[in-house]
């Protein structure tokens, strides 16, 4: 940590707390303000399920005690922060003795095993391609080829994995149609989940990458742009240095850092991006998870699954913030 | 004159008269920046969508959008469904699973998503005109607070924090949607503004008027705003594709209002009726592509926006 002050780092985390704070106030306050109280839509759920329920005024009672509905907001608050920051989220009320937190746990690394090679590979191909849209020395094709591939990148990538699915799952029959394995693979350390688990994976990623490439894309053609003009490309071409040399170290070594900090910007948008995609793929993550508490009005998953999330791009624009000063010397925060 | 060099090798001519007349009226055109292709393409698109919204429901019934208002799963014009029966005129784009006419919803599902996209950009563009300009001209305090509360909010993804909303709330409309999609789009208008305002608060015109003894307001509004006026477009449309993103995010989880067709619920009533793999393309197909056309349009006026703004992008 040498680069970076500690005032720098004290500041940074403040506003990284500030951030989890907020959203977990905002995720506790808002479902108050709601009419719906979630102990009768969880005794409804018992009505439908077993015909009549015996007692309901007694059970309405033991389960507004239990989940402490009769406490000052105060005290409920108080607790909600206090538990939510040991990842304590609760009990489902759709699946009922479930705790949240197990649940979010076996959701969470499809999501974030999705998310980081989907967040890679568009980083990589779309900076490359912004990259390409510049150099003088890009293949003729290629020029007329990338300007028409960011058609695709305006569109949201639920509606790219839509079309997707439709064309290899539903008509070719390449890959499959929902899921994150195959239901006849065993869960494991083996070759063939992994296979199945990469075979599944392949879509719901590609839906992501066809449409973000080209944010990054474009955000690179107007750094190339500025850094063609730049001194010290101009020398290095003078000094007869060979062309890809000139390109990845002096073009995109200089133009890729401000990508880098709209990274941490953008990265809320792609999980959000991401949670649909989940959802209609079916992939077993967190977006499946949201969807179906969703669907059974499950407060307490819902909570977790936004907090956890929001958690998740608040910690990454901290990284980034702070990986930055390392990829280029020339910042000194707070220097 | 060294970021001439990309189109150095084009334009470059010894005298006047080595000029074609197809160049120099290429010249002439990117006299006005204004007077560009990918700007004017992109707003046509969306004017095209405005326009089918608007004359659609001269020549197309809107009623029909409603539950049993044909057959139910007819295909496009001359399409066959799995039951056999072949498209007809009465549908033009076929029908849903329970008989809504594809057509008439997106005749009125799309003005809808549009109505969101603009609606909750306006009210975050104008909330981030307001704060961004508190913030780079007064400084201090407020500049540390609004900072702090732009950085704090940009990484909140909004449709987290609306799926709890809707989730609590139920069934919302329209405009309660944009409000609260607008609660989540001003900050990157304020920061960009801020950065824009503190670097022209030294500039020669500003300082000149703070002289001339003209008020805050004047200098605001009247002097730094208009310099402002390219980026503002460009911070409005990307915003308002962001809103529309949400707001269809939204409707995908099968959020948003219900009573309203909007594209988005068109394409989650597709998607839990299983129509993919009913292989009832044109349920969810065509508010897919129309929703393309208008994300398309939408990209194209933030290019060619960029281009105006941004000399160095453009290309002769």
């Amino acid at each position: 940590m040498g680069r970076i002050p500690l005032s720098y780092l004290l500041n940074r985390l403040f506003t990284l707390f500030l951030t989890v704070f907020i959203a977990a106030t905002l995720i506790w306050i808002i479902p108050r303000l709601s009419p719906v109280n979630p102990v009768d839509v969880m005794l409804g759920r018992m009505a439908s399920g077993g015909g009549s329920v015996e007692n309901s005024g007694a059970i309405l009672a033991q389960l507004t005690e239990r989940f402490g509905l009769n406490d000052p907001w105060y005290v409920q608050f108080w607790l909600y922060i206090k538990n939510t920051l040991t990842f304590d989220f609760g009990i489902s009320t759709a699946s009922f003795p479930t705790p949240v937190a197990s649940m979010i746990a076996a959701a969470l690394p499809w999501t974030l095993g999705l998310m980081i090679v989907s967040l890679i590979i568009t980083f990589i191909i779309g900076n490359l391609l912004g990259a390409l849209m510049v150099w003088e020395h890009t293949p003729r094709l290629w020029k007329v080829a990338i300007p028409a591939a960011m058609v695709f990148t305006s569109i949201p990538p639920i509606l790219s994995g839509l079309l997707l699915m439709y064309i290899f799952s539903s008509q070719l029959g390449w890959f499959p149609l929902n899921g994150a394995y195959g239901l006849n693979t065993e869960p494991g350390w083996s070759l063939d989940f992994a296979g199945s688990v990469l075979y599944h994976g392949f879509l719901p990623a590609m839906s992501i990458v066809v449409v973000t490439f080209g944010f990054w894309a474009l955000g690179m053609r107007g750094l190339m742009i500025t850094v063609q003009g730049e001194d010290y490309t101009i020398l290095a071409k003078a000094k007869g240095l060979r062309k890809r040399y000139i390109l990845y170290r002096y073009m995109i070594r200089n133009a890729i850092l401000p990508q880098i900090t709209a990274f941490a910007l953008k990265i809320g948008m792609l999980v959000a991006g991401q949670v649909l995609v989940e959802r209609i793929f079916a992939y077993n993550g967190m977006g499946k998870l949201l969807y179906d508490a969703i669907l059974d009005q499950d407060f307490p998953v819902i909570q977790g699954v936004s907090f956890v999330i929001i958690l998740m791009t608040a910690v990454a624009a901290f990284l980034v913030d702070l990986i930055y000063p390392f990829i280029d010397p020339r910042i000194r925060h707070g220097a | 004159m060294s970021h001439n060099n990309a189109a150095a090798p084009e334009t470059a001519a010894p005298d006047m008269t080595g000029i074609t007349k197809k160049q120099l009226k290429r010249m002439r055109r990117f006299d006005n920046p204004w007077n560009n292709p990918k700007l004017i393409w992109g707003i046509g698109l969306l004017l095209g969508i405005v326009l089918l919204g608007v004359l659609g429901r001269f020549f197309w019934d809107p009623e029909l959008v409603f539950t049993g208002a044909g057959m139910p799963r007819q295909g496009p014009v001359g399409i066959e469904n799995l039951r056999g029966q072949v498209g007809t005129w009465a549908h033009p784009l076929g029908t849903d699973v329970s008989g809504k006419d594809i057509l008439a919803l997106l005749i009125v599902g799309a003005p809808n998503s549009l109505y969101v996209g603009v609606l909750a950009s306006l009210i975050g563009m104008s909330i981030g005109i307001f704060l961004g300009f508190s913030a780079g001209y007064t400084g201090g305090r407020v500049d540390d607070v609004i900072r702090v509360s732009s950085d704090v909010m940009i990484t909140i993804p909004p449709l987290l924090i609306l799926v709890v909303v809707q989730a609590s709330f139920g069934d919302i409309t329209l405009t309660m949607m944009a409000i609260l999609i607008a609660a989540f789009v001003w900050q990157s208008p304020t920061r960009l503004i801020r950065a824009q305002v503190l670097s022209m608060r030294e500039s020669g015109y500003v300082q000149m008027a703070r002289l001339s003894g003209a008020s805050n307001m004047h200098i605001m509004f009247r002097e730094m705003l208009p310099n402002l006026v390219p980026y503002l477009f460009g911070s409005f449309i990307a915003n308002v594709t962001t809103s529309i993103v949400t707001a269809v995010g939204l409707e995908v989880l099968g959020l948003g209002p219900q009573r309203v067709p909007t594209l988005g619920r068109v394409i989650y009533d597709a998607i839990s009726s299983a129509a993919l793999t009913q292989n009832m393309w044109w349920w969810w197909g065509f508010p897919t592509i129309l929703l393309g056309v208008m994300f398309i349009g939408l990209l194209l006026i933030n290019l060619g926006l960029d281009e105006v703004s941004n000399p160095r992008l453009r290309k002769l």
